[in-house]
């Protein structure tokens, strides 16, 4: 097949690519986008299999039937609460595809002898480096996601140190691959030194700053594709990894700005310790914290007129969403309002929150962003926190030398009454109290994520 | 070198594209948009096609049957996970 057809083929995969992007801006129409994707992902691939420079489909053949007999099922059969960690699994694969072409690549320079220009091999060694950082990071985010490691922060002494030796040692090697691109073993050093770069940098990781770790990953993996682009002069790959790559830096920036913290103090820098919470959280909780029961909690349900649901990583670990949907329509059925505050950062992954409650059929348009619902607690009459302690925290706006000074949070303190479902008083993330647990409004309801659900709507239906 | 201003223009270009677009899209939909996008930066595998199919020599066709099925993984599972996904999305009457 001519060049210039192969070529317009990947113009049309490319606006296909582009398309779907554009699908996704609202749900009506996101998922006529994602099959456009698709359609230009099946145009790219065919147009690809009819070049002349493919002498065999054996191995094409088998690593699509291999391929897809993975993906599939990983696909269909994985519950909605573990989308993270599959989301974070597909993403190194497609880091580890970039740092296998350019390896390939780079071996092909010996054979064929035919010599790299510069911009080849500073593409190869970019693939590399940035293809193993995303796999061997995803690859640890998966395993932090899932449970084989520990979600907590892990980090070995003067561990910047290390990770400065190692992106040294990257830089190194590329630039001796750069000088000689024959001497293949600088690429493999290279794809070594990246790969224990990866898991350094994502080790330090505690749970709730997974959704940036996981955003960046995201574009570190089109910066890869792309790369790969540029060593083998294939626009659609420059295309498509540019848009992906934009689309992990929009959503890191959108995560580090709600927890008000830079890209940098994430992936660096330490929370800071938490060795006063104990002291003052009994100082804070003294004999203020209030506890309630799920019958109590009824009878304010039943002559509120507006309730707002607050879910946190909580309801995904107590897997909680059908029954927090059953809850809203017991209530709905009796004329109360029923909306969600999510915050941007609640749960392990960009919007985690909304697809577990869409899984759960409640319809979309009942889902608030924290700037729509936060106009609406001073007229809201009750709001039941379901596993969320950090995104709704007062100490944000009240205390500057708080870990969370700045973080935009949910105002839920300024509704009639907040009702917390939360199994104890220990602190989140941030290692800190919440005065929103003593506040004067604020009843605790102590109990585990989806049994104490299940108790409110029994005694919803006795009142 | 003329190629290679060829190729950041485009790169550069197709960012400002993906910045414009993705500013766009609603927080509910910030999931499917990662694992979509994902999906499409599994475009690699072309680059896998062509390292399989070519066979220089044994290991450049070994690398590029491990990309192919790496690629193809993060293809087929990244949009057909994204579809189910959006699927939950659409509004219940």
């Amino acid at each position: 097949m001519p060049q210039v057809i192969v070529n317009l083929a990947y113009l049309v995969a490319s606006i296909l690519f582009i398309l779907s992007l554009k699908g996704l801006t609202h749900p009506r129409t996101a998922v006529r986008g994602n099959l456009m994707g698709a359609a230009g992902m099946l145009l790219a691939i065919v147009v690809t299999l009819l070049d002349r420079a493919i002498v065999s489909y054996d191995l094409i053949i088998a690593g699509l039937v291999v391929g897809s007999a993975a993906g599939i099922p990983m696909a269909l059969k994985v519950p909605m609460t573990a989308m993270p960690q599959l989301i974070a699994l597909f993403n190194g694969f497609g880091g580890g595809a970039s740092v296998l072409v350019a390896g390939a690549a780079v071996t092909e320079t010996i054979l064929i002898a035919s010599g790299f220009s510069t911009q080849v091999t500073v593409s190869i060694a970019a693939s590399g480096i940035v293809g193993a950082v995303t796999f061997w990071g995803s690859l640890v985010a998966f395993g932090k996601l899932q449970g084989f490691i520990s979600e907590k922060s892990r980090s070995l002494p003067a561990h910047q140190l290390w990770n400065g030796l190692l992106g040294a040692a990257c830089l190194a090697l590329a630039a001796w691959l750069v000088v000689d691109p024959t001497a293949t073993l600088s690429y493999w050093g290279l794809v070594l030194a990246s790969s224990l770069l990866g898991v350094m940098l994502v080790m330090p990781i505690g749970g709730a700053d997974m959704p940036v770790v996981i955003s960046l990953l995201n574009s570190y993996s089109g910066i890869a594709a792309a790369a790969t682009g540029f060593v083998l002069s294939n626009n659609a790959l420059i295309i498509a990894g540019a848009l992906v790559g934009a689309s992990g830096i929009i959503l890191t920036r959108i995560m580090c700005r709600a927890m008000n913290r830079s890209l940098t103090n994430v992936l660096f820098g330490v929370m800071a310790p938490a060795e006063r919470t104990s002291a003052a959280g009994e100082d804070i909780y003294a004999g203020k914290v209030k506890a309630t029961s799920p019958e109590e909690v009824a009878m304010l349900f039943d002559t509120a007129r507006r309730v707002v649901v607050v879910p946190g990583y909580g309801l995904a670990v107590a897997q909680a969403q059908h029954a927090v949907r059953d809850l809203a329509s017991a209530l709905e059925s009796r004329g109360v309002i029923v909306e969600y505050g999510i915050h941007p950062v609640a749960g392990r992954m960009p919007g985690h929150m909304n697809v577990l409650l869409a899984d759960a059929n409640v319809p979309y348009e009942k889902l608030k962003d924290m700037d729509e619902i936060n106009s609406t607690f001073a007229q809201t009459d009750v709001v039941l926190v379901i596993g969320a302690n950090d995104v709704v925290n007062p100490l944000a706006r009240t205390d500057a030398s708080s870990p969370i000074a700045g973080m935009p949070i949910l105002e839920v303190d300024k509704a009639k009454t907040v009702v917390v479902m939360k199994r104890s008083l220990s602190p989140g993330f941030a290692g800190i109290p919440n005065p929103l647990f003593a506040a004067d409004n604020t009843l605790m309801l102590f109990a585990d994520g989806k049994k104490g659900v299940l108790e409110l709507i029994a005694a919803l239906k006795e009142t | 070198m003329e190629s290679l201003v060829t190729a950041v223009t485009i790169f550069v270009l197709a960012i400002f594209v993906g910045f414009e677009i993705i500013t766009k899209i609603p927080p509910t939909l910030h999931t499917p948009l990662m694992s979509g996008s994902n999906a499409i930066s599994g475009v690699t595998l072309i680059g896998a096609l062509l390292s399989a199919g070519t066979q220089h020599s044994t290991l450049t066709a070994t690398l590029g049957l491990i990309a192919v099925i790496f690629a193809t993984i993060n293809v087929v599972g990244g949009f057909l996970v994204t579809h189910r996904m959006l699927k939950m999305f659409r509004r219940k009457d």
